[in-house]
C-alpha cells in the first residue's frame, strides 16, 4: 500500500466513522436520556435517504437545489420524530426494555413497508450537487471526491454543535439533568415531557441528515436502515450508553477497523467489527466511556 | 392458587392434544406449516429459558439454531441417510458447545452490553458460514438424505416428523417445566430477580448462568437439527441477527416469565405472518404484509403490556375493577 492509497483510505475510514457517528448519536441519546432502546432508529436513516431521492425532484421544480433538499428534509424529519415521540415514544418510557423491543420492531416493519408502498423496490441513486461533483489530485495517480469530505465536514461541524449545545448552553444542562434524574428536574419547574420530545425530533433528524448526506455515494435501497441499525448499536455498545464521546471515539474506531479490514483482509472483513466489540466489552464490560 | 395452575395445565394439555389431532383434519401445506411452528416453538421455549428463567437476554440465539441445523447437514454421510441415534445429539451437542464458550466470555457483561455481545458472538458465527465455502457460503447446502431411526422412523415423510417434531416440543416442553420446579430453576429465578441478593446468600450465581446458557444453547441447537430436516437446505440466514430478533419478538408477544408464553407467541406469530400474507383476504395487498404484522405489533405491545398470556388475567381485573368501583359507588353516599 503507497502513501497515496493509505490516504484515500484514511479519509474513508474517517468519513465512514463520522457518519456513524451521527447516527450513533442520537441512539445513544435516546437510549442514555430517555432509556428507550430505539430499535427504529436505523428507520430514520432510511427515511432520510429516501426524502433525499423523493424531494429532490419536487424541490428542483421549485428551483431549489440539493442544499434546499437537505433543508426540507430536516425540517419533514424534525416534525416526524416530534409527531413519533407524542404518539409512540412517550407511552415507552414506563415501561420496560422488552416492551420497547417489541413496539420500536414493530415500527421498523411499518416504515420498510411504507417505503415499499410509496417509493418501491428499486434501488436509486441520488445526484450529488454540482459544486461538490468533482475531484481533486492526491499523489500522481490518485483523486479524491469533494463530496466525500462534505460529508466530514458536515458531520464535523454538527458534533462540535452537539458539543457546544451540551455543555455551553441551558438546554444541553437541562437534557443533561433530565437523563440524571427525570422526576427532580420536573418538581424544578422543567417541562421534561417538552424536552425528552424536543430531543427525540433531535435524534431523528440527525439520523435523517446523515441518511440523505450520504444518499449521493450509498445510493438508496431497501433495507439500508436495518444494517446500519445493528452497526450504530455496536458503535453505543462500545462508546458506552449515552456517551457522545464514547460514541464518537468508537465511532471512527468502527470507521478505520471496518474499512483497512475490507482491503488488507476482504475475507474477514464483515466479522472484523464484531471481534473488535467482543474484545473490547470483554475487557471494559461497561464500553469504553461509562455516561456517568 | 391451585385452581390456577391447573387451568394453566389443562391449557398446556388442551394446545398439545389439539397438535396431535392436527394432522387428521389437515393438508400438506398445514402439516408443513404447523411442522415449522413447532420448531419455532422450541426455539422460543431455548430462549424463554434464558429471558424469561434467568433475566438474560441472548439477541444471538439464532447461531445456536443455525448451527444445530448447519450440523445436521454437514455431519450426514453423502452417500446416505444417518441414524437419528447419534445425528440429534451430536446438533445439539455441537450448539451446546459455542453456547458454552460463548456463555463464558459474555456472563461477564450485564444488561444491554449482554445482548450486544450475545450479538457479536452470533454475527461471527453468520459470517464464518457466509463468507468461507465451508457450508456452501450464501447459497447454503442441501442435506442429501434424511436422517432415519432403523426403520422404524423415517423423516423423510411428513407426517412422522410432525410427530416427531411434536414429541421433541412436548418433550422440551416438559423438561423446562421440571426444570423450573427443581432446585436449579429456583436458583435461576433468584438470580433474575435479584442476582446480588443471591450471592449474597452463597450462590455463585455464574455456573448456573452458564449452566442455563448451555442448555438454551442444546435446545437451539435441536430446533435448528429440526429445521434442516424438514426444509432438507440450510442457508445463512439461519444464522442472521433478523432471525434471533423475531424469535425474541414471539416471545414477549407471547408473554414473559412464562413457559406457555413462547408456545403462544410463536403460533401467534406464525398464524399472524400467514393471515397477511394470505393472497385470499388482502389480495395484491399481501406482498405488504409486514404492514399488518407491525401494525399488530404495535397494538399488541399498546394494549397487552403483559402479553399475550396476560390477556386473561387482564380481563378478570377489568371485570373485577368495575365491579369493585360500583360496589364503591353504592356504598359512598352521593
Amino acid at each position: 500500500m503507497d502513501l497515496a492509497t493509505f490516504l484515500i483510505q484514511c479519509l474513508n475510514s474517517l468519513q465512514y466513522g463520522l457518519l456513524l457517528f451521527l447516527v450513533a448519536s442520537g441512539l445513544t441519546l435516546i437510549f442514555g436520556i430517555m432509556g428507550v432502546i430505539n430499535l427504529a432508529h436505523g428507520s430514520f436513516y432510511m427515511i432520510g435517504a429516501y426524502m433525499a431521492f423523493a424531494l429532490s425532484p419536487v424541490v428542483a421544480s421549485f428551483g431549489g437545489g440539493f442544499f434546499a433538499v437537505l433543508g426540507v428534509g430536516v425540517v419533514l424529519a424534525v416534525l416526524l420524530g416530534y409527531a413519533l415521540e407524542w404518539a409512540f415514544y412517550s407511552y415507552l418510557y414506563e415501561r420496560e426494555h422488552l416492551q420497547q423491543v417489541l413496539m420500536t420492531y414493530g415500527l421498523i416493519l411499518v416504515f420498510e413497508e411504507l417505503r415499499s408502498l410509496l417509493v418501491g423496490d428499486d434501488v436509486h441513486g441520488v445526484a450529488m450537487p454540482e459544486i461538490l461533483s468533482g475531484s481533486f489530485p492526491l499523489g500522481q495517480m490518485m483523486t479524491y471526491p469533494v463530496y466525500r469530505l462534505f460529508i466530514s465536514a458536515v458531520c464535523i461541524a454538527l458534533a462540535l454543535g452537539m458539543y457546544l449545545v451540551f455543555t455551553r448552553t441551558r438546554l444541553g444542562m437541562m437534557i443533561r439533568a433530565g437523563s440524571t434524574n427525570r422526576e427532580m428536574v420536573q418538581s424544578l419547574g422543567i417541562d421534561i415531557k417538552f424536552l425528552y420530545r424536543v430531543v427525540f425530533a433531535a435524534g431523528v433528524a440527525i439520523a435523517a441528515l446523515a441518511g440523505m448526506v450520504a444518499a449521493p455515494v450509498s445510493s438508496v435501497y431497501p433495507g439500508m436502515g436495518s444494517s446500519v441499525l445493528i452497526i450504530c448499536f455496536v458503535v453505543v455498545v462500545i462508546g458506552g450508553i449515552g456517551s457522545i464521546r464514547g460514541a464518537l471515539l468508537a465511532a471512527l474506531l468502527i470507521g478505520f477497523v471496518d474499512t483497512f479490514g475490507k482491503v488488507l483482509l476482504p475475507q474477514a472483513a464483515g466479522v472484523l467489527v464484531y471481534v473488535l466489540m467482543a474484545l473490547i466489552l470483554l475487557w471494559k464490560p461497561d464500553g469504553l466511556f461509562k455516561a456517568g | 392458587m391451585k385452581l390456577q395452575r391447573s387451568s394453566k395445565l389443562a391449557f398446556v394439555l388442551a394446545c398439545f392434544a389439539a397438535l396431535a389431532v392436527y394432522p387428521l383434519v389437515a393438508g400438506n401445506f398445514g402439516i408443513d406449516l404447523v411442522t415449522k411452528t413447532m420448531v419455532f416453538a422450541i426455539f422460543a421455549l431455548s430462549l424463554e429459558l434464558l429471558v424469561g428463567g434467568t433475566g438474560l437476554v441472548c439477541f444471538g440465539q439464532a447461531a445456536f439454531f443455525g448451527i444445530g441445523a448447519y450440523a445436521a447437514v454437514l455431519l450426514s454421510p453423502q452417500d446416505g441417510p444417518a441414524s437419528l441415534m447419534w445425528l440429534l445429539p451430536a446438533a445439539a451437542l455441537a450448539a451446546a458447545l459455542y453456547a458454552l464458550v460463548v456463555g463464558a466470555l459474555s456472563l461477564r457483561t450485564k444488561g444491554v452490553y449482554f445482548i450486544m455481545v450475545t450479538l457479536a458472538f452470533a454475527q461471527m458465527a453468520y459470517y464464518v458460514v457466509h463468507d468461507t465455502p465451508l457450508g456452501g457460503g450464501t447459497d447454503g447446502i442441501y442435506l442429501t438424505a434424511k436422517p432415519v431411526l432403523g426403520t422404524l422412523l423415517d423423516l423423510d415423510k411428513p407426517l412422522l416428523l410432525y410427530g416427531f417434531t411434536l414429541a421433541a416440543l412436548v418433550a422440551v416442553f416438559g423438561f423446562l417445566a421440571l426444570l423450573s420446579r427443581s432446585r436449579f430453576g429456583r436458583a435461576l429465578a433468584g438470580i433474575r430477580v435479584n442476582e446480588q441478593r443471591m450471592r449474597a446468600t452463597g450462590f455463585d450465581t455464574y455456573p448456573y448462568k452458564l449452566a442455563a446458557f448451555t442448555i438454551s444453547g442444546a435446545i437451539a441447537g435441536l430446533a435448528g437439527f429440526l429445521f434442516a430436516v424438514k426444509d432438507g437446505f440450510v442457508n445463512p440466514e439461519l444464522m442472521s441477527w433478523h432471525f434471533s430478533g423475531a424469535v425474541l419478538i414471539m416471545i414477549i408477544l407471547g408473554g414473559i416469565g412464562h413457559l406457555r408464553g413462547a408456545l403462544i407467541g410463536a403460533f401467534a406469530f406464525a398464524l399472524l405472518q400467514e393471515l397477511f400474507r394470505s393472497e385470499a383476504l388482502f389480495g395484491g395487498f399481501a406482498r405488504h404484509w409486514q404492514l399488518g404484522l407491525g401494525l399488530t405489533i404495535i397494538a399488541s405491545v399498546a394494549l397487552l403490556p403483559r402479553g399475550l398470556v396476560g390477556v386473561p388475567g387482564q380481563w378478570k381485573e377489568r371485570l373485577l375493577g368495575r365491579a369493585s368501583r360500583r360496589a364503591e359507588a353504592e356504598r359512598v353516599p352521593s
